[in-house]
């Protein structure tokens, strides 16, 4: 027989596992220069195609001035911001899971979710704290983006994109706040909407669309919920691509000062 | 004197004859028209300027645009030394006399033998201005490449992040109260944080103006903020007066909110926090 001597299971899978990636199945996934192709090379080249040659590419140029990855100049607070918001994404599809928009079963879905969902309640304080972290890391990168200049010609529109994003994270913010249907959540929300009542005109109708009728209850409940889960998601994301899109557009980070 | 276009033509059938790709001919040939029409428009010039720059005393090149082709066999490295020759090169001491007729310096890539003086095509390509083939606008500049080094502090921020904010959630718990109860209004009520500086504004002014006018002159305000700060430095020093005003801004909002979270009590009153503890939950 022309087997070796002793059989060596770690050889043999290193060995499957060097076939598999050079099979085509491997191949078809990683386009050439992926860093999990089989014989990754750090070169110039591989470099520029790790980032050409992948969905990257739609985030990130291949190349970036050497002074815009300066951590001290955008403090990262754009992309923290937006690392935020995908992570509020997946705790909060987590959360949907448990949670049934309806005030006769909310509340209790709210206690399940603490004291029998596993990591319930790990979920929902990443989600809640996360949504504070990402109001707070909006405002800051505003105001870097101001104190850098930054808003100034070309980026004027980028500005502008970027306090609509202020006010749909404001908007989120918010509209989550009073799905967990306590006390904190329907009196924090009654206080702010009263404020918009007071609008000129249109305050009444502008309160009666918001809360889906006079005062808070069920309507209102399924309808933030809604917009919460579903429609301001859905608007910022358009909004992020818009914004990103602008970032490179206008010829990537400003600067340097 | 022969027109651009001819000097075009010419160029055109040299480089072929030469076995030049086609796209390479054309390329040499259009740029040899630009030359001469440049240099058609200032005759006078090539004369001083190569004469001022050749080191050795040759004769300057001015050379006329009939030349090369005539001169393809018996002198193939006059085509040379055109205007920057000097600088650029060596002349060879058998460069042939221009016929000084003040003809402009078109260079053009003459002599169609081309491989009796390899150098000659190198020196001329140095030549080339650069707008007459192609317009730089981008400036080179010093560039990194995103993978690995933007990826990897794009990727050590987010582990900080989400490593402080698993701790913090591990730790903190976020907060249930009782169902909610429209009968029992809490006391104080307050709405949530990034809405406190507007409802202590509440307490200064009429509802109508701390609710809608002052949001909406925030929003506006921000947006237009481009368009109304029309110095185009980037500089601290050449913008003080929109650092202040923004940081004025700012902190009068974190200020309106600070006091709304920590000294607004029963009834939204004023209270110390120290004294009557905090009314205010995230
Ligand atoms: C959901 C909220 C937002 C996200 C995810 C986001 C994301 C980003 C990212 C990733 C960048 C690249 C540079 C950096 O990280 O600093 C950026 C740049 C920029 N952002 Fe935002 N942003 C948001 C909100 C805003 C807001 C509120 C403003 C201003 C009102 C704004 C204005 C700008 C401008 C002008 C730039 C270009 C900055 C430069 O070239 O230096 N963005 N944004």
């Amino acid at each position: 027989m022309a087997r070796s001597a002793r059989w060596n299971p770690r050889e043999k899978l290193a060995e499957r596992m060097s076939s598999f990636q050079n099979g085509q199945l491997w191949r078809s996934i990683f386009r050439p220069g992926s860093i999990f192709r089989k014989g990754y090379a750090d070169s110039p080249r591989n470099r520029a195609y790790v980032v050409m040659n992948s969905l990257l590419y739609h985030l990130h140029p291949v190349k970036v001035k050497r002074h815009g990855i300066k951590l001290s100049y955008t403090l990262c607070l754009g992309g923290l911001s937006f690392f935020l918001l995908i992570l509020l994404t997946i705790t909060g599809i987590y959360l949907m899971f448990f949670y049934r928009p309806s005030v006769d079963l909310v509340y209790s879905d709210m206690q399940r979710l603490h004291t029998s969902v596993s990591f319930g309640l790990l979920v929902r304080n990443l989600h809640r704290w996360g949504a504070h972290l990402m109001v707070i890391t909006v405002f800051l990168h505003m105001a870097r983006v101001f104190y850098t200049g930054a808003y100034k010609p070309p980026r004027e529109f980028n500005w502008i994109v970027g306090v609509i994003l202020l006010l749909l994270t404001l908007l989120l913010a918010f509209t989550g706040y009073l799905l967990p249907w306590d006390q904190l959540a329907v009196w924090a929300v009654t206080v702010g909407t009263e404020m918009m009542k007071n609008s000129p005109v249109v305050g009444d109708q502008v309160q009666f669309a918001l809360l889906g009728g006079p005062v808070i209850g069920p309507e209102t409940l399924l309808r933030w919920y809604t917009l919460h889960v579903l429609f301001l998601p859905f608007i910022i994301v358009i909004f992020i691509s818009i914004h990103f899109w602008r970032v490179r557009k206008d010829g990537g980070i400003s600067g340097p000062l | 004197m022969p027109t651009p276009d001819e000097i075009y033509e010419q160029v055109l059938s040299e480089e072929t004859s030469k076995g030049s790709s086609p796209a390479v001919a054309q390329a040499r040939a259009k740029a040899a028209r630009v030359r001469a029409q440049k240099g058609a428009a200032k005759p006078a010039t090539p004369a001083p300027e190569a004469s001022s720059g050749d080191g050795d005393g040759a004769q300057p090149a001015a050379q006329a645009e009939a030349q090369p082709a005539a001169q393809a066999g018996a002198q193939p490295a006059a085509g040379a030394t055109a205007r920057p020759a000097g600088t650029a090169t060596k002349t060879k001491p058998a460069a042939k006399p221009a016929p000084g007729n003040g003809a402009p310096a078109t260079k053009t890539n003459g002599g169609g033998n081309g491989a009796a003086v390899p150098e000659r095509v190198q020196r001329l390509l140095a030549v080339v201005k650069p707008e007459s083939i192609q317009k730089v606008e981008r400036q080179p500049m010093d560039r990194v490449n995103v993978w690995p080094h933007l990826m990897a502090a794009e990727f050590l921020a987010l582990l900080v992040v989400m490593a402080l904010l698993t701790f913090f959630s591990v730790a903190v718990d976020a907060p249930l109260r009782e169902l909610a109860n429209f009968n029992q209004t809490p006391n104080p009520s307050k709405a949530p944080w990034y809405f406190l500086g507007l409802q202590e504004l509440l307490r200064y002014f009429h509802p109508q103006v701390a609710g809608v006018t002052i949001p909406t002159v925030i929003i506006i305000g921000l947006m237009v903020a481009p368009f109304v700060d029309r110095n185009p430095s980037t500089r601290p020093d050449d913008r003080k007066l929109a650092i202040v005003l923004f940081t004025f801004f700012v902190m009068s909002f974190a200020v309106l909110t600070i006091i709304g979270m920590f000294f607004r009590g029963p009834g939204f009153n004023f209270t110390f926090p120290w004294y009557d503890g905090i009314f205010f939950e995230l």
